[in-house]
């Protein structure tokens, strides 16, 4: 009887402690190597019942009061537990960085999107059907155990800065408008507060893939900053999501597109995409082609060129280098069309 | 509350021709564990009294009597049903269990009762409802946050149950597919699925109906979706079929009965009785 109750509460025991501030939130993870915060849950509950994640104690942050979305320093503050749902259709998000507005409402489902936080979304983990399931190797879930994606069924997998131990991409769309718009990233852990440089924050897998981010593990996000430099982009921006259905499924290449243009020239631009890479990727050569340029298709066309440079395909997902030179054109064509499809 | 409710828990599960997947795997366990909010209960004839024997062999009259003597508050199975609703639900405990799978308290308010419970933070917000609580209504699709037939509002918000642990929602407000009706008269969005025949199986409909209610009222408020042409532009965005599909695209339903869910939505949203 005790163990078919074990079976059916699926996951490992662990403990629960509901934290009242940050800074206890930080010392009770600090304290523990195995504990782990808990938010909105949407991704961390769903790896614990499939036995991926296994900590013994979740430091529930819910509590804390970092849900406000303000202005600061001519941009915008998000707050970390302030939900997807929400950051998505503030007044201010919509009205000064609609790509982070596109992104958002592009993932997940309503449902998803009113229980997930900005600072989870920044966590979340990979979707890799090898990661995701504990009967097959994966170095990021047990690190020297293999990569089964890299001869196995990659048609998901990354096409740029993989390694020999993980193919993974990294699954968020917010994130990648926060890559296009060089958002920073507020932290708090048990030796104060830092910043980290949106680029900065998650990382390639090379031989450490079990590492996500260079987020501290006992560090916790408190905001994400928005330039106001990159509300400048506001007029022309779009986010381009290419997936197996319509709605409600994982990029199979997604593009963020922001550009600045005066007199038919381009000032200066950006092109982030996802579903490509461990982290969401910086397509600067093409922003560096774009940057001067006139709007047109062939300048359209060489940014995406510029960007697939290096692209390297796997036995199913070869398809993802001509799909996301497609995607960046028409990216960039809306965008140009002050982010209008028609 | 009746003593319906009591047969209901001892197994004769007349009410619900849907699948009972699993058994109550929580219920032995927890009895041991009722917690008596101090503010909700009293009376010490209810104290006195065993769970165990409400739960396994007390008469309907006998249980009628008790609780008619605990002042208001009743108890069945493993859980409290309290005052029907009046007591306020802001006060947050700060609660630091040491040992793994420690019970945690949690009051709740489910479609207008409050419950007091201790619970295994390893417990879903779907799994208290179904096995706990008695309300199979809410379904359990495929448990990890893709079907959307664990839908239910959460302080009026639309959430999955399956992916949110109940302790995490402790002082929450949760509105169930069994918390529309009023009476017996059906929530407008009920009685629109069934004119429009909006289920096959019938499934996902809870899932379905819940989610709307939630979508008429996040439209009202003004918010885009994937699919609004423009998310810069202010005000209350047209709810086309195409913004209905997207809005709805958290709740798959594997009959196919979109085109009716799409008309039952669009029926109500025109009536504007759906939040």
């Amino acid at each position: 009887m005790e163990q078919e109750e074990e079976r059916d509460l699926e996951m490992k025991p662990f403990a629960y402690t509901r934290a009242t501030n940050s800074q206890t939130a930080v010392q009770a993870v600090m304290r523990e190597q195995t504990a782990k915060f808990l938010a909105g849950g949407t991704n961390l509950i769903d790896l614990m019942k499939e036995n991926v994640e296994q900590p013994d104690r979740l430091v529930d942050i819910n509590r804390l009061e970092l849900t406000r979305i303000e202005e600061r320093n001519g941009g915008l503050r998000l707050g970390a537990l302030a939900k997807n749902s929400d950051t998505a259709n503030h007044r201010l998000v919509r009205e000064r960085y609609p790509l982070v507005s596109q992104a958002i409402l592009a993932g997940a489902s309503p449902q998803l999107r009113n229980a997930a936080t900005n600072g989870g979304n920044l966590m979340q983990r990979t979707r890799c059907y090898y990661f995701y399931d504990v009967a097959l190797p994966c170095n990021k879930r047990q690190p020297g155990s293999g990569c089964g994606a890299l001869e196995g069924f990659n048609r998901m997998h990354a096409i740029f800065g993989a390694s020999q131990q993980c193919i993974a991409t990294h699954p968020s769309d917010f994130c990648v408008a926060l890559a296009a718009l060089d958002a920073v990233v507020q932290v708090e852990g048990p030796q104060g507060a830092r910043t980290i440089p949106f680029a900065d924050f998650h990382r390639l897998p090379g031989d450490t893939p079990q590492i996500d981010t260079n987020l501290k593990r006992d560090e916790l996000i408190t905001a994400i900053d928005l330039p106001a430099a990159s509300s400048v982009f506001a007029p022309r921006s779009y986010y381009l999501k290419v997936r197996d259905r319509a709605s409600y499924a994982f990029a199979l290449v997604s593009v963020a597109t922001a550009l600045e243009v005066q007199d038919g020239t381009i000032k200066q631009a950006r092109v982030a995409m996802g579903g490509v890479a461990h982290k969401p990727w910086r397509a600067r050569e093409a922003e560096l082609a774009l940057s001067g340029a006139r709007v047109n298709e062939q300048t359209f066309k060489r940014a995406a060129d510029a960007a697939m440079q290096g692209a390297r395909g796997y036995e199913h997902n070869r398809f993802k280098i001509e799909l996301g030179r497609r995607a960046i054109v028409r990216a960039l064509t809306v965008a140009a069309r002050e982010g209008r499809t028609a | 509350m009746t003593g319906k409710d009591i047969e209901r828990d001892n197994g004769r599960h007349g009410g619900d021709n849907t699948m009972r997947d699993k058994p109550t795997p929580y219920s032995k366990r927890d009895e041991a564990a009722v917690s008596k909010p101090p503010d909700t209960l009293r009376g010490e004839e209810e104290r006195s009294t065993p769970l165990t024997e409400i739960a396994t062999g007390l008469k309907r009259r006998e249980f009628l009597q008790r609780t008619a003597l605990a002042g208001g508050g009743l108890i069945f199975g493993q859980r409290l049903l309290t005052d029907g609703g009046t007591t306020r639900l802001d006060q947050v405990l700060a609660v630091v269990p040491q040992a793994a799978s420690e019970k945690v308290a949690v009051r709740l308010r489910v479609n207008g009762s409050n419950y007091g419970l201790r619970l295994d933070p390893r417990v879903s917000l779907l799994d208290l409802l179904r096995e706990q609580l008695d309300l199979p209504g809410t379904k359990k699709g495929c448990n990890h946050g893709q079907c959307g037939a664990c839908t239910v509002l959460v302080n009026g918000r639309r959430i999955n149950s399956c992916l949110a642990l109940a302790v995490v929602h402790d002082g929450s407000e949760i509105t169930t597919i069994e918390g529309l009706t009023r009476g017996d008269e059906l929530h407008p969005l009920q009685a629109a699925f069934i004119r429009h025949e909006g289920f096959q199986c019938g499934y996902c409909t809870s899932g379905q109906i819940c989610s709307a209610v939630a979508m008429l009222g996040e439209v009202e408020q003004g918010t885009v979706s994937h699919v609004t042409s423009n998310v810069r532009r202010e005000g209350r965005v047209e709810l086309t079929d195409e913004e209905i599909r997207e809005r709805m695209s958290g709740n798959i339903c594997r009959c196919g009965a979109y085109p009716g869910i799409v008309a039952a939505v669009r029926e109500v949203n025109g009536t504007g009785r759906g939040a």
